[in-house]
Formats: structure tokens, C-alpha cells, sequence
């Protein structure tokens, strides 16, 4: 269990304020000159031997993808773009870090800004979340007044910027790529890459896209040292992690927790536990509407990590864990979860825009069992013909929570069916009982 | 040069390409929907996928430039599976209407699908519907049958340079769309219908006319502007069809205009089908030996130098040479080709020629647009302009106006004013464009017809030679002194030296000469574009095939053949000639131009040497060894040429006022007027 004096974000649940003079309580802020006099080479080392994985869903290593920007400017600007359009099912913890932490994630813009070559930094953060977009935009104020951001930031010498923009309520516009075509003005699309965004991001200049948290995190660890952060967790799993816990549990919460913790601890210590009691557990989405589903047998024992959770063919995405008690209709759930897919795809891609829709007519006649068995195969089928070969991970994300749910519950989906059947034929010979 | 390895093949390819191309010069056919050639990458469609070494997911080859080393496979069963994939989600929300859809038989969705397409399908839901949309009088839309490549929408934005088609919606609901519920307004939109990959976008006038397989097709030449753009008239029976574009990589790449592709329905329409003799004031229909007869008795009985003739815009080269080696043995210098009054030179090729070439536009990276209108004049090459814009680095500037439209010209563009005097600024090194022409590589001037029209245009032209030799737009290596004709037969008419011989009246001296009396014949080849109305005092033969302004005066009118219906020669305004072929006849007694003409000399008793094409050609060939180079660009020594003058301050102008209607074809294309009547609707609601 994380100790309190490893925790990083200290007020995550609001308790104390919000503001600059609450943050700078909290230890933010303090001479953020010197962690930008490291160097930016120092910084992005440090976030490297961290072992900072991005915080968004993919889990790429933070510090590598920092590293791909180019070293010297060949005359374009370069873009920090923080990606706050948090719109995963299930996922809540960037929009508890913009309310009551935006300090947080303005030094650390500030820092990772400096360590790419930027003077500008863009928040693009989801339109729903207008209470905490004011709160950004008055941090950022209070930030600039006190000398930390604009001209000569923290007396560093280098000029920086933050900016917030306001998404419109595409889920798409989380993806990096769909979300610099939003910034710019632009239909949210995902683009082709390559190019990728360090080499022609925003206005074809070179950008790194990161999560809000992944953004967070790095004036701590720069405070506290990349060996501090790598030592939480485990090896290639490190450091803290905010996990949103929700569902069929008797007290959801946001909570910040070392990486690789185990799931049923995670919930029964901070959670208050499933339901009815942790035997009462049917199934678990680990990371966000988009991974697959795990039954109780592997919930047992799974670590809440990027590496553990894929090797029982799950992820940890955004490390949103939903419970779902034994009173749960899981076709009907993952039903639900298809039409969000089908509704939020951008339809660029034929896969995702045509599959999309299939799927979910599939799964809306598999809810209430009108369905052939041979349909259940023919959906795996059409899944894995989404899946993967589309220009973004909708598409992946699209097909995962259906194959979850037909890998662990297939015998449920049968049974359902073939009561159907069972039903219809009984309201043919007996049409009055029936009725 | 990158070594990649394809199906265990190793091959070394250029560097920058992408995967499809690679595979493709190895004969390796990638499928695909999204992507075209000439279009930007979208690789939306996902069809082209093929395995890369190293990749856990398939690729879309269409987008991923090569890079050395790299281990393609276009034939495992991943891609198969991905490639089926694809096509299944395709065909699951297409409506399967191939029965009555016009593009049935050359519909890449169903010949992919041949290959790629499962055998039962495996889609129990219902299918989309989408509603249709109105996208003018030329594009049919069935919506339904859209797999949303977006090729029409890169086509709008990229190369035809309008930002009004777009895909609304996301997911299932996404349409292709004019946001605003209003009809395309580019001269190029008939080209979105070659590039559908299905029948969503279909031609409106060809709807349900014939199948793909009926049809005849013609290689041949384009007259509808100067431009000489390549085309393939299909046609069915005697009757014209359809119009397309084909592939000219060095003059309309593979996209033709509207006028182009949509004017043939004219050729149907107002046809001058048999000969006509004025008798008792009024017009009656006659045999050729009658026409012939009243006109060899009128010239025998006229004074050689009190008979001229004017030759049209769409004239073959045959029919001019002919005319001129008639007037030749009749003994008449009044002979013009220059029937809007323009005085342009004839003796030096390099002045009435688009020097650079078409394709040398896309080496420019400074042009200056003299008195021209690109986007009406030649609306091909305007986008070719376009397209060297979207590379980047390419100042426009222009002098001169333009007509009244939505969007002035597809790329922007500096405004010099239309007082052709700043010439004289520039020349003197005065103005502060020329900064921008010293710094350019490539210099340009392009001059339209407009600026040769007037009283001063030979000093115009002196001063545009001055700052093309001053500036080094004309050197060694490159010619920068571009003349735009609008018309098509006009480089030709020059290079035949149709101009006044000796003593000749052109054009406006034939007219006020006509209206005095002191003209008793006039011999019309297709000239329809100027007031005959002023003729009344001469008797006029009119040769040419639509009976539209130039036959309105007549006293004898004689038949001849449109473009689709006669082996004919044009000179497009690069002096590249051209040979357009035969699709179709010309109906009844109508004939081949030069026939006609050879017949007439015949009549008159001084027959011409000539019996037949070959002949014919071998005679012009003698004479003007430049129509001896079929398809070749002649660079010209560069000459002296323009006459130094005052530039009168009269603002410069254009020369197509109405694009829909430039010539006798197009004014009886039905097709044509209803696209008038839109664009006129459409600059009421933007006056408004």
C-alpha cells in the first residue's frame, strides 16, 4: 500500500484549496528554477529512468516519447499539447487533478515544455468539463501574476505559455492525432502516422501529446528523483497511479496507489469492497470501457499493472476499474459499451464505421437471446476484422470489451440464446400461456 | 535507393515512395479505393493493407513511405483476411443496386469484389439509406452507394480548389456533403465522377443512357479551349455519349472541364445538316451542286480583293489551310483568324505560344497573369497553377480584372490593378513586384487574350518582352513568356499564317469594309463569335456545323463536320499539334471541312492539289514543317517582337465572360444552359 509520504497527489480529493496559495503549501511551485537549471537533457533522462509510463491508456514510456522530439528547433515552434479530453467510460481522475490539483499539471507543463523546446503549451480538455477548464484558466492566471508562467517563467529565462482549449464532446478527440485536427479547427480525425507528432504535430510543427497525469506527475518525480518514482511499483511498472474505482462497490473513489497493486486489494481496502462481499463479484473492466473484461478467477489474483493485466489478455488503460456485481447483465452491459463505440467512431475508416455498427445490432439481438449460436462466432469474426486494422485504436477499442465478454462468458450468451429459442417455440404451441 | 524485400522478392526502389508504389513497379496489383494517384493521401478505404515485418498490425501500404530494409507481404493470410474484412464491411451497408447503376461495368467496388468479396453474406441487419444530394445540373448522386473514400472531397479541396464538399457526421452517419445544402461551383466538378470508385456520384446527363461495354471509344482532342486537353469520346450508334478525360501527364494530367466533358450533348442540337441557299430573302434547303453553283457564279462575277474571309474558334488545321491555299489561288489577301479583334503577331511563334509548356508550371515559382483569367480561359491549366501553389512557395500576382463569380481564382494572388500601365513600373524596376521576380528561379508571365485586343497591344506586348528579357524570364535554359489563347484553333490559324496577306484587311476592317460595301463575299469557317449583323451588305457563305450567329446572316450555308466527326489536326496553345480522330459522322449531308472546301475549288474551276487527308497533310507538312511533329513541344529561338508605344491606361479585362457558353456547341448543349442558370442563380443569392 502506497504510503502517504509517496503520494503525489496530496489533494485529490479537495480537501484543502485548490488555488496558488494551496498548491504552493502543497510544495508546488518551490523554485522550479532549479529543476528547469537541470538542463533538458537532465529532465528528460530523469523521466526516462523513472520508468514513467504515459498515463492515458497505452502506456507508452513517457521519457522515450519526450526524446523523440528534435533536439534543435530547424525553425518551427514546438508544441506541448496536454490531453485532458478524458472521456473513457469508467475513467475520472484527470478531472479531479484539473479540480483540485492544476497546479500540478501547469509546473509540470511548464517543466515538460521546457524539456521538448516549447513556448506553448495547449490543455485541450474535454467540454463537459467546464467547472475544471475555469479552474485551469484562473490557475493559469494566478500563475502568471505570480511569475510562474509567461515571460521568463519561474525566473528560468524561458518563456512559457499555457493555453486552455475547449473540446466540443467527441470521444475521438482523445486520440493525440484527432485531437491536434480538433486543435487545429479541424473535423476530429485521427491522421496517418507516420508522420508522427514529434516529427509534424500541430500546424505541421513538431508536438508531443501527453496525458494529463503523465504531466502531473513529472515536477514530483523530478523533485523527489527518477530512482524515488522506479522504486514504487514494479520494474517496468513503476510509480503511483491514480486508479477510479466504480460500479458495484460500496464506496467508489478515486484513489492514488502504487502500480502493481492487487486488484483485490485495491478494492476491498479502498473501495469498501464488491457488493454483497468480494463473492459476490462477477466481473471486472480493469482500465476503461475498452479493455476486456476479466471474471472473479482472475480477479483473485491480478496485479494492477500495464504488463500483468495484458498477459490475462486485459489492460490497464486508464486504470479505470469497473466492478460489476453477479447481478449484472453483462451482454446487456457490453451492448451499451458496443453502442458508444458505434456512436463515438469518426467513420473515416471502413472497418470501425461499418463494424461499429454491426457489432452493436449483433449484441443489441444477443441481449435478449434472438440470435443463432453460429452468430457468436460470426461476431468474434467480424470483431477481429475491426480490430487492428484501422487507422486509430477505435477500432481495437471497439472489439476488445465484446471478445472479454465471449472469452470468459460465452456459456451465458448461449444459454440466452438458446432460451430464447426455447421461449419462442413454447409461444408457438402454447400462444395463450404466452400471452 | 532504399532495398526492400516484397513476397521474398528483393527489390530496389526509389526513395520517397510509398509501398503500394513500390509494389506496383513490381507488378504487384495492391487493392484499393481511397487512394488516387493524383490525389492526397487518405488511406481511409483500409483495402490496401498489406504485412510488414516487425508490425503487429497489417499496414496501410498506400500511406507508409518505404524505408530500407523493410519486409512487405502482400499475399499471407493476415492480409487476405483483412483484405476480405474490408471489403465485407464495404459491401454490407452498399446497396448491391448494380442492375441500374450507371456505373456498373467499370466500378472498381465490383470488380474488387470479384476478387476479394465473400460468396454468402453474413449481414442479417438492415442496410443504410442516405439521402441523396443536389450537387448541381452535371453530378448524380445516390448517396447509398457511398463507401466514404473522400476521393471527391480531396478532388473539391486540392485540385479544383473550392472547400465546399465535406463528410458531416461521424461513423455510420458520416455524408458526403456541400455543408450548406448548395450545388458545386468549380468548372471542374465533372471529374469527381470519374474518380467515385462506386456509383455514388454518376453524370447526370449520361443517367441510364448505356452501359460501359456498348460504347465505341475515340482517342481524340478537345476543343472547347485552347488547351487541347486529351479525351476518349464514347459513343454508341452515331450519338456522342459521354466524354472523358484521358491521361496527358504534360497538358490536363487526367482532368478535363465541365465544358469539356458535358458540352457533346450540343452536338446533337441546331446542326446544319444540309446545305441552305438564300433565295427571295429567305433561306431554303438546297443541294450541295445548287450551294456551289450560287457561290462559284457569285465569285466568278467578284472582284478578288472585294472577297475575305474569317476563321472560327474551333477550325481545324485541314479546313484553314485549305481556305487560306483557296483565297491563295482566288487572289484575295483578306484573311483573318482573329475574330475578336486581336492583333496578336503572326510572324514570330514565340509570341503567340505558351512557351514553358503546361507541365513548366509546375517548375514556376513566380507567375504574373497579364490581362488573363486562368480559371476560365483554361480552367486545367488553372489548376495546374493550383497545384504548384500547394507545393508551396509561389507568389501569383495579376493585372487585370476578372469576372463577376463565388471565388476569384483557386490560389491567392497579388493584385496589381488592372491598368496595364504599371507594365511600365515594372519594366523600369520601379515596382515593388519585381523584387519578386529577381528573386524567383522560374519566372512566369502568362498573357491573356484580353491584353492583345486592344489599340496598344503591341506596346503592352514590346513592354512584356522587355521585362522578360530584363528579368531573365527568357534565358538559356527557360522561357517564362507565356501567350494563353482561349481558343482552340487559333495557334494553328497563326502558324498557317491565316492573317491578312498583302494589303489584307483583318478582322475589323473586314467588318467596317462589309458594312461600307466594299466587300461583296464573306467567307465564314465556323466564325460565330461577332455581330453578323453587320455583314447584311456582303454575300455570306457560312461553313461550319451549328447554325448558330455566323449562319443567322447567310445567303449560302454549308455543312460541315463538329470535332468528334472529322480526322483534323489542332495546335493547343503550347504549339503541340495534335490529331483528334473520327468517333461519329456528321449527320446527313454534312461533311468534313476541307472536304467541302476542296470541293468548292473544284467548282470554280481552280481545283486544289490535293485529293485526300494523306495529301493534304503531307502539303501542310511541306509547307509548315512544324505540323510534321505530331504531340512534341518546339522550343522557338527567341526573337524580337512588339512595338514600343504609349500603354493607355484602359483597365485590362478577360476574355470568357460567361463560361458556359464560349461557342456554338456549347450554346445549343442543354447541358451547358442549365449549368449557366446556376451559376447565374448562385451570383443573384451572393449579390443579394
Amino acid at each position: 500500500m502506497l504510503k502517504d509520504k509517496d503520494r503525489i497527489f496530496t489533494n485529490l480529493y479537495g480537501l484543502q484549496e485548490w488555488d496558488i496559495h494551496g498548491a504552493e503549501a502543497r510544495g508546488d511551485w518551490d523554485n522550479t528554477k532549479a529543476l528547469i537549471e537541470m538542463g533538458s537533457d537532465k529532465i528528460i533522462e530523469i523521466i526516462k529512468d523513472s520508468g514513467l509510463r504515459g498515463r492515458g491508456g497505452a502506456g507508452f514510456p513517457t521519457g522515450l516519447k519526450w526524446s523523440f522530439m528534435p533536439k534543435e528547433s530547424d525553425g518551427r515552434p514546438h508544441y506541448l499539447v496536454v490531453n485532458a479530453d478524458e472521456g473513457e467510460p469508467g475513467t475520472c481522475k484527470d478531472r479531479d487533478i484539473m479540480r483540485n490539483d492544476p497546479h500540478k499539471l501547469l509546473e509540470g507543463c511548464l517543466l515538460a515544455g521546457f524539456a521538448m523546446g516549447a513556448h506553448v503549451a495547449y490543455i485541450y480538455i474535454r467540454g463537459e468539463f467546464i467547472n475544471e477548464a475555469r479552474r485551469l484558466e484562473s490557475a493559469i492566471i494566478s500563475a502568471q501574476k505570480n511569475g510562474y508562467l509567461g515571460k521568463n517563467a519561474c525566473g528560468s529565462g524561458w518563456d512559457f505559455n499555457i493555453y486552455v482549449h475547449r473540446g466540443a464532446g467527441a470521444y475521438i478527440c482523445g486520440e493525440e492525432t484527432a485531437l491536434i485536427e480538433s486543435l487545429e479547427g479541424k473535423k476530429g480525425q485521427p491522421r496517418l502516422k507516420p508522420p508522427f507528432p514529434a516529427n509534424m504535430g500541430l500546424w505541421g510543427c513538431p508536438t508531443t501529446v501527453n496525458n494529463v497525469e503523465s504531466i502531473a506527475v513529472v515536477p514530483t518525480i523530478l523533485r523527489r528523483g527518477s530512482s524515488w518514482f522506479s522504486g514504487l511499483g514494479r520494474p517496468k511498472n513503476s510509480g503511483t497511479k491514480v486508479f477510479c474505482i466504480s460500479g458495484h462497490v460500496n464506496s467508489p473513489c478515486n484513489v492514488e496507489e502504487e502500480m502493481g497493486i492487487p486488484l483485490k486489494e485495491l478494492i476491498e481496502r479502498h473501495a469498501g469492497g464488491v457488493r454483497g462481499g468480494w463473492d459476490n463479484l462477477k466481473a471486472i473492466i480493469p482500465g476503461g470501457s475498452s479493455v476486456p473484461m476479466i471474471p472473479k478467477s482472475i480477479c483473485d489474483t491480478v496485479l494492477m499493472d500495464f504488463d500483468s493485466l495484458s498477459s490475462v489478455k486485459s489492460g490497464l488503460g486508464t486504470a479505470a476499474v469497473i466492478v460489476m456485481d453477479k447481478s449484472t447483465d453483462l451482454i446487456s452491459s457490453i451492448a451499451r459499451l458496443s453502442k458508444f463505440y458505434m456512436h463515438e467512431s469518426c467513420g473515416q475508416c471502413t472497418p470501425c464505421r461499418e463494424g461499429t455498427g454491426w457489432m452493436w445490432r449483433v449484441m443489441k439481438r444477443l441481449e435478449k437471446g434472438d440470435a443463432d449460436l453460429e452468430e457468436i462466432d460470426t461476431l468474434l469474426d467480424v470483431a477481429s476484422q475491426v480490430e487492428g486494422h484501422t487507422i486509430c485504436a477505435h477500432g481495437d477499442a471497439s472489439a476488445w470489451p465484446i471478445q472479454g465478454l465471449i472469452r470468459h462468458f460465452r456459456s451465458e450468451v448461449e444459454e440466452r440464446i438458446i432460451n430464447f429459442k426455447k421461449q419462442d417455440i413454447e409461444s408457438i404451441n402454447n400462444p395463450k400461456r404466452a400471452a | 535507393m532504399p532495398k526492400i524485400k516484397i513476397n521474398d522478392q528483393e527489390v530496389n526502389v526509389e526513395n520517397g515512395i510509398t509501398i503500394l508504389q513500390a509494389c506496383e513497379s513490381i507488378g504487384i496489383e495492391i487493392p484499393r479505393f481511397c487512394y488516387h494517384e493524383k490525389l492526397a493521401i487518405a488511406g481511409n478505404c483500409r483495402m490496401c493493407l498489406v504485412e510488414m515485418e516487425k508490425s503487429p498490425k497489417p499496414i496501410a501500404s498506400c500511406a507508409m513511405p518505404v524505408t530500407d530494409g523493410m519486409v512487405i507481404t502482400t499475399n499471407s493470410p493476415l492480409v487476405k483476411k483483412a483484405r476480405n474484412g474490408v471489403m465485407e464491411f464495404l459491401l454490407i451497408n452498399h446497396p448491391l443496386d448494380c442492375p441500374i447503376c450507371d456505373q456498373g461495368g467499370e466500378c472498381d467496388l465490383q470488380d474488387q469484389a470479384m476478387s476479394y468479396g465473400r460468396d454468402k453474406n453474413r449481414f442479417s441487419e438492415n442496410k443504410r439509406a442516405v439521402k441523396d444530394k443536389n450537387l448541381g445540373p452535371l453530378i448524380k448522386t445516390v448517396m447509398t452507394r457511398c463507401i466514404h473514400c473522400t476521393r471527391c472531397v480531396r478532388f473539391a479541396q486540392d485540385v479544383a480548389g473550392v472547400s465546399e464538399l465535406g463528410a458531416t457526421g461521424r461513423g455510420e452517419e458520416m455524408e458526403i456533403d456541400t455543408f450548406i445544402e448548395k450545388t458545386i461551383s468549380s468548372e471542374l466538378s465533372g471529374n469527381i465522377i470519374d474518380l467515385c470508385p462506386v456509383g455514388a456520384l454518376t453524370s447526370k446527363p449520361y443517367a441510364f443512357e448505356a452501359r460501359s461495354w456498348e460504347l465505341s471509344k475515340t482517342e481524340t482532342i478537345d476543343i472547347h479551349d485552347a488547351l487541347g486537353s486529351n479525351i476518349r469520346v464514347d459513343t454508341r450508334g452515331r450519338e456522342v455519349k459521354r466524354v472523358l478525360p484521358r491521361i496527358n501527364e504534360e497538358i490536363n494530367e487526367e482532368w478535363i472541364s465541365d465544358k469539356t466533358r458535358f458540352a457533346y450533348d450540343g452536338l446533337g442540337c441546331k446542326r446544319l445538316d444540309r446545305p441552305w441557299v438564300k433565295k427571295n430573302n429567305k433561306l431554303v434547303e438546297s443541294e450541295w451542286s445548287d450551294a456551289f453553283d450560287v457561290i462559284a457564279k457569285k465569285i466568278q462575277n467578284t472582284e478578288s480583293n472585294k472577297i475575305a474571309a474569317i476563321v472560327g474558334d474551333l477550325a481545324d488545321c485541314e479546313s484553314i489551310f485549305s481556305l487560306k491555299k483557296l483565297f491563295n489561288i482566288i487572289g484575295s489577301p483578306h484573311t483573318d483568324c482573329r475574330q475578336d479583334g486581336s492583333v496578336i503577331d503572326s510572324s514570330f511563334r514565340g509570341s503567340y505560344i505558351f512557351n514553358s509548356e503546361v507541365c513548366g508550371i509546375d517548375k514556376a515559382d513566380f507567375i504574373l497573369l497579364v490581362g488573363c483569367d486562368p480559371r476560365w480561359e483554361a480552367p486545367i491549366l488553372n489548376s495546374r497553377i493550383r497545384k504548384r501553389y500547394l507545393t508551396g512557395d509561389l507568389d501569383v500576382a495579376l493585372i487585370g480584372s476578372l469576372p463577376n463569380r463565388e471565388n476569384g481564382l483557386t490560389y491567392p494572388y497579388s493584385d496589381l490593378g488592372s491598368d496595364p500601365s504599371v507594365l511600365n513600373e515594372i519594366a523600369s524596376g520601379k515596382h515593388e513586384i519585381t523584387n519578386k521576380i529577381n528573386s524567383a528561379n522560374f519566372p512566369m508571365i502568362i498573357i491573356g487574350n484580353s491584353a492583345v485586343c486592344r489599340p496598344d497591344s503591341s506596346a503592352i506586348i514590346f513592354r512584356i518582352r522587355e521585362i522578360s528579357e530584363k528579368y531573365n524570364i527568357v534565358r538559356g535554359d527557360w522561357n517564362g513568356f507565356n501567350f494563353m489563347s482561349s481558343v482552340a484553333s487559333r495557334v494553328g490559324a497563326l502558324d498557317l499564317g491565316f492573317v491578312p496577306g498583302q494589303g489584307g484587311y483583318d478582322f475589323n476592317s473586314i467588318i467596317e469594309n462589309s458594312e461600307n460595301g466594299n466587300l461583296d463575299i464573306v467567307y465564314l469557317l465556323g466564325a460565330d463569335e461577332f455581330s453578323v449583323d453587320k455583314l447584311t451588305n456582303s454575300f455570306v457563305i457560312y461553313q461550319g456545323h451549328h447554325g448558330d450567329i455566323g449562319a443567322r446572316n447567310a445567303d449560302v450555308i454549308l455543312p460541315g463536320a463538329a470535332y468528334t466527326e472529322k480526322n483534323a489536326t489542332y495546335v493547343n496553345l503550347e504549339g503541340k499539334v495534335q490529331r483528334a480522330l473520327k468517333a461519329t459522322f456528321p449527320p446527313n449531308e454534312a461533311r468534313e471541312d476541307w472536304t467541302i472546301i476542296r470541293a468548292l475549288s473544284s467548282v470554280i474551276n481552280s481545283p486544289l492539289p490535293f485529293n485526300n487527308l494523306v495529301e493534304l497533310r503531307s502539303l501542310m507538312e511541306n509547307e509548315h514543317p512544324i505540323f510534321s511533329k505530331i504531340d512534341l513541344f518546339q522550343p522557338q529561338e527567341w526573337k524580337e517582337f512588339g512595338i514600343d508605344g504609349a500603354i493607355n491606361k484602359k483597365s485590362l479585362g478577360f476574355s470568357i465572360r460567361d463560361f458556359y457558353m464560349t461557342n456554338p456547341i456549347t450554346r445549343a448543349s442543354h447541358t451547358m444552359g442549365l449549368c449557366k442558370n446556376e451559376y447565374e442563380k448562385r451570383i443573384k443569392s451572393i449579390n443579394s
